[in-house]
Formats: structure tokens, sequence, C-alpha cells
């Protein structure tokens, strides 16, 4: 079961997905919101890329494009290839075959000239043990010529009275962020997060979502991986499942979801669902389960036509089918899956073994 | 990039990278600090050299021939401390850097390898700036009287730059290729080692002559030799010990260039 990749540009609708989120601060000049969709060339292009270590090959053949002004999330279970995709994107590891551009450049070739436009955030770790908070982000800061003020992102991101704390003993939510304000100090144009969240409190992690909500808003491009589909859900302008090394699916959250609709209901008794089944159209599926105690079933109708939506005929063919056999379908309803709807249904429910 | 449409956020792009100077300054500055905060590192840099020094100088412990006991010991104790600084705490330093990530992180900024080689090379330099005004104030309270004349004083700031040269290659080179951990014990133990055989505090000519030809290899034999003919015993400056040290930093850069990793 495959979603084809989605494509969209300014007038589709990863730009009307991404519209209100963008209504927030008022835009001086009255300018329009960068729509980077329409700038041409995207700020990370990904080609056919394949990564290999000895006999794993851990991308394989991975295509993707992440635009200037907006948040591109790789979703995907553990062990997908995220980190190694976006690490090669940050020009640590080399491709053995498929292109990276990042900002027009080859992240190896171009390093010298790339590394000052980009920002990155590593999963763990990145700071001397024995670096005070502060010092480390004005470090960070003295290495790029127009840099934010060290202090201003300490205080946005809760860290003033962490300052003078050696990272080592700073929690694992400080730690994440101070590795969150050193990506962004520079004032990039790309930024690469690798797992921003992860282990983050909620405010830590509404913070952190604000601030990569901001960046976007700048015109900043902005990568990250993760493999919570809240923040995927709420923070991607699209998102990028993969899976084994391979991508699934692609598309804004609304398209990645709405193409995956069902239909719902409760029958107080049970119901005979091969024999709705064979009432519906060719390549229906019909799922039946018991819900709780009584003999009440929960049945969900799924997959009539290609895209996975549910048109009012089904509803109509449904409820039909229900008067003729005296079911009383309770709460009948079509609804949107979830992003982890879909997640589980591309990359399968069998855990993951790294 | 459209100019007005972003606003007035921090987080409007204008990247660019700072001169070189002012990333290699503020890089040493952070690696100076993080050095001169590490207990453990001052206590194999400061505390030990400077209990070497003053112990042996004002027991008879050990028999160190005719003169005056600190004008044989301080020699020895400064390449100690350049051992202590270039090549036991780098090592460690740099192994654990690159364990956790540091070295990783540092090769997406701006900052190019040179740049950090150089920040790492300077914050060395200091420490050891800082050593020798330390030993060499404890000499001189103890009776030191150094017996070198301006050229003599020049051929041991070449010796000492040098010996830094050839333990930090050395030094790098261990911290690329072993794990951290591994790292930490090899680096004490080489420490050790060194100090009792590399003429720091005992005069290698107590040793059997069938050893005689790898005890003045040692980098750290020759840096304190060279140290102590011309700072003990007024000696005119041999060629030598420089060789050794130029041939040790040259194997060292070559090998490390060649088998480091990053991460």
């Amino acid at each position: 079961m495959r979603i084809r990749p989605v494509r969209h540009g300014a007038a589709g609708a990863g730009a009307e997905a991404a519209a209100p989120r963008r209504a927030g601060p008022v835009q001086p000049g009255g300018g329009a919101p960068i729509d980077s969709a329409a700038m041409g060339t995207p700020a990370v292009e990904v080609t056919d890329l394949v990564k290999r270590y000895g006999e794993t090959t851990a991308v394989a053949g991975l295509s993707f494009t992440a635009p200037a002004g907006a948040v591109t999330a790789l979703l995907g279970p553990n062990g997908a290839g995220k980190t190694s995709t976006v690490e090669i994107c940050e020009g640590f590891r080399r491709a053995d075959a498929g292109t990276v551009r990042v900002l027009g450049m080859d992240p190896v070739a171009d390093a010298a000239r790339l590394k000052p436009r980009v920002g990155v955030m590593l999963q763990s770790g990145g700071v001397p043990t024995g670096a005070r908070a502060g010092e480390w982000l004005r470090l960070m800061a003295s290495f790029h010529a127009r840099p934010i003020a060290p202090e201003s992102l300490l205080e946005r991101l809760g860290l003033t009275s962490a300052a003078r704390t050696p990272f080592r003993r700073l929690s694992g939510g400080q730690q994440q962020r101070l590795s969150l304000a050193a990506a962004v100090i520079g004032r990039p144009e790309a930024v690469f997060l690798d797992e921003p969240t992860a282990g983050l409190d909620p405010q830590a992690r509404h913070a952190t979502w604000d601030l990569v909500a901001e960046l976007r808003d700048a015109g900043v491009a902005v990568l990250l991986t993760t493999h919570y589909m809240e923040e995927a859900e709420r923070l991607a302008d699209r998102v990028v499942i993969i899976d084994s090394g391979r991508v699934v699916a692609d598309g804004s959250t609304s398209e990645l979801t709405r193409a995956r609709q069902e239909l719902r209901f409760e029958a107080r008794s049970g119901l005979d669902a091969e024999a709705l089944r064979t009432a519906l159209p060719e390549g229906t599926r019909v799922e039946v389960r018991a819900e709780g105690a009584g003999g009440r079933t929960a049945c969900t109708v799924s997959g009539e036509d290609a895209d996975g939506r549910i048109g009012p005929e089904l509803v109509a063919t449904v409820s039909t089918w229900c008067a003729a056999n005296g079911v009383d379908p309770e709460g009948l309803r079509v609804q949107s899956r979830t992003l982890e709807d879909v997640f589980l249904e591309l990359t399968g429910r069998e855990l993951r073994e790294p | 990039m459209t100019p007005t449409a972003s606003g007035t956020s921090p987080f409007t792009p204008a990247p660019g990278a700072a001169p070189l100077h002012r990333m290699v300054a503020a890089q040493a500055g952070m690696e100076l600090r993080v050095m001169l905060r590490n207990g453990e590192q001052l206590l194999l840099t400061m505390v030990i050299p400077v209990l070497l020094l003053v112990g042996f100088s004002t027991t008879g412990v050990l028999d160190l021939g005719s003169g005056p006991r600190v004008d044989f010991l301080t020699p020895g104790v400064l390449a100690l401390a350049v051992l202590s600084t270039a090549f036991t705490g780098q090592a460690i330093g740099t192994g654990f850097e690159r364990r956790y990530g540091v070295l990783k992180r540092l090769g997406a900024t701006p900052l190019s390898r040179f740049g950090l080689l150089a920040a790492k090379t300077l914050a060395v330099l200091a420490v050891e700036a800082l050593q020798f005004l330390v030993i060499g104030a404890t000499a001189v309270l103890l009776g030191w009287r150094p017996a070198a004349d301006p050229a003599g004083l020049a051929y041991c700031v070449l010796l000492v730059l040098l010996g830094t040269a050839a333990f930090s290659s050395l030094a790098l080179l261990m911290a690329g290729t072993l794990r951290a951990e591994a790292t930490l014990a090899a680096a004490n133990l080489v420490y050790v080692v060194l100090l009792g055989l590399g003429g720091v505090v005992f005069a290698t000519d107590r040793f059997p002559d069938a050893v005689q030809p790898l005890l003045q290899a040692l980098p750290v034999t020759a840096l304190a030799e060279g140290l102590r003919a011309v700072l003990a015993d007024g000696a005119a400056p041999t060629l030598a010990p420089v060789l050794v040290l130029a041939l040790w930093t040259a194997a060292g850069a070559a090998l490390a260039a060649r088998f480091f990793r990053w991460e």
C-alpha cells in the first residue's frame, strides 16, 4: 500500500494548509509572507539518495525537497534512515549514490561556503561537558557575522537561569534547548533539527515548536526528523514519511490524512460483515470488532475509491443496507484518519528492532 | 529572498562566517577555560609537577649527582609540564570531545579544521605559559639559577614549541583513533612511563646501556635533556634533541592526518 508522492505548488493544498499559521505577526510594509514554494529552487533537494553501512542499506533511493519558509518533517520509525539522510544533508556523511543539494550546493564539496548558512542540531551531545550554557552559546555566536544576541536567545528558551551551569549538569530538556539555540544563533537560511523535542516536557516542547514556527515565518527552511505524530501534524507544512530508507508518502498533513477517510458506526447487536461487504463496491474493506460487553459491534468501512475518500453514495449504500437488515447504525460518521493511522498503515504495526 | 517580507524577526536569515582570527580566539578561549576548570587535568598539569619539584628538591630521596638538586630537576619538570598539557591533557580532552560529538558539532560550524587545530594549540601554549610561570617561580624560590644566555633561552623556546607540536600530534593520533576510555587509560599510562624513563626526574644514564638508544629516542627525553644541558650545565645547544622532536612531530602529524576520526 503506497500513497503516491504528492507535489504541491504555491497555489496547491500545501500553501492553503500553511496559510492560517502565518497569520500571526503583522508584516511591516504590508509585504506578503514569503511563499517559498513559489520561489523555484528548494532549499534542500534530495534525489535518489542511497546510503549503505556494510551489508545494511540505510537509505534506499530517497527523494524529497524542502522549501525555504516551510517546515519539512521526516517522519519514520526507528531505523528508517532519517538521521542518515539528515547527516548527509549536513555534510557529515557521504552519499553512496544520488545527489543532495542544500541551498544549491553540495554539502561535502562546498562545505566551507555552506556551513555559515546552515544551522545544525544533533540528536544528542555536541557540547563539551564542562562548557557553561551561556559560554557555549556565545562561542557559537562568535563564529557568525551577524548572530542573534545570545542572552535574548537564552531568555527566549528559558535558559537564562542555567546560563552559568555546565552542560553536564543541565537537564535533558535544557541540553536540547541549548542545542537548538546553537543551531539558530547564526541566523542561517536552512536549519536541520534531528529529533528536536525527544524527551522534552510539554512546556519545553511547545517552546521549541513556537521557535520553529517563527523560523519558518522568517523564511528559514527547516528540515526536522521526528517520530512524534503530533509534532509532524502540528508543525510541518510538509511531511515525508520514510520507512526502510524509502519515501512511502509525501505531502501536507491534510493531504495525507484527507486521502484516507473512513466511515464508522456502531451496531447494538452484531452484524454480518461479509454480507455488508458484498453489498458495497469492489475494493471496499469492512472491519468489525466487538466493542465492550453486551454484543456491541464497531464497524469501519474504508478504501472505496483509489485515493481512499468516502463519497456520499457509499454512505447512502451503507445506510440502505442497514435499513434493509435491521441494523441501527449508531454514531454513523465519515472521518479523516489521523496521521498516526496513516503512518501505522504505511509502516506496519510490528515493533522495530533498533 | 524577498527582503521586505520577513519583517523584524530576529531569525530573518542573515548568515555569514566571522573572520578567522575571531573564531580561533573564541574557540581558544573556550578550550582554555574548559581545561583550567577541569580538576583532574590541573592535578596532572600543575599539582604533580610542582610536587615533584618541591619534594625531590628539598629531600634527599633521589641521588641527583653533584650540583644543586633544583637545577637538575627544573628542566625535567618543565618537560613534564609540556608532556602533561600537550599530550595527556589534550589526548583525554579531545578523546571525550570526539565521544560526546563536540568535534562533530564544531565540524558543522564555520570554524575550519585548521581553525580548530590553531585554537587548541593556542590554548595548550597558554596553559604551558602558566605552568612555566608557576614552576619557574617555585624553582627560583627553591634556589634555581638557570645558566642559559639569550641564545640558550631561544633554543629552549624552540625545544618547547617542537615538543608541544610532537606531543600534540601524538595526542590527536591517540584521541582520534581509540575509544575515549582507552585514550584516558593509555594517555595516563604514557605519562607515568615517560615520567619514569624520560629523564624527567631520574637521569637516563642510570639505565643500562642496552636501552640507551631507545630512551634517547623518546620525545620527552629529548625535551628534558635538551633543556637540562642548556639550563643546568650552560652547554651549547645541540642538534640531536631538535631532530628527535621534529621526527616525532612529522610522524605523529602524518599518522593523525591519515587516521583521525572526527566521530
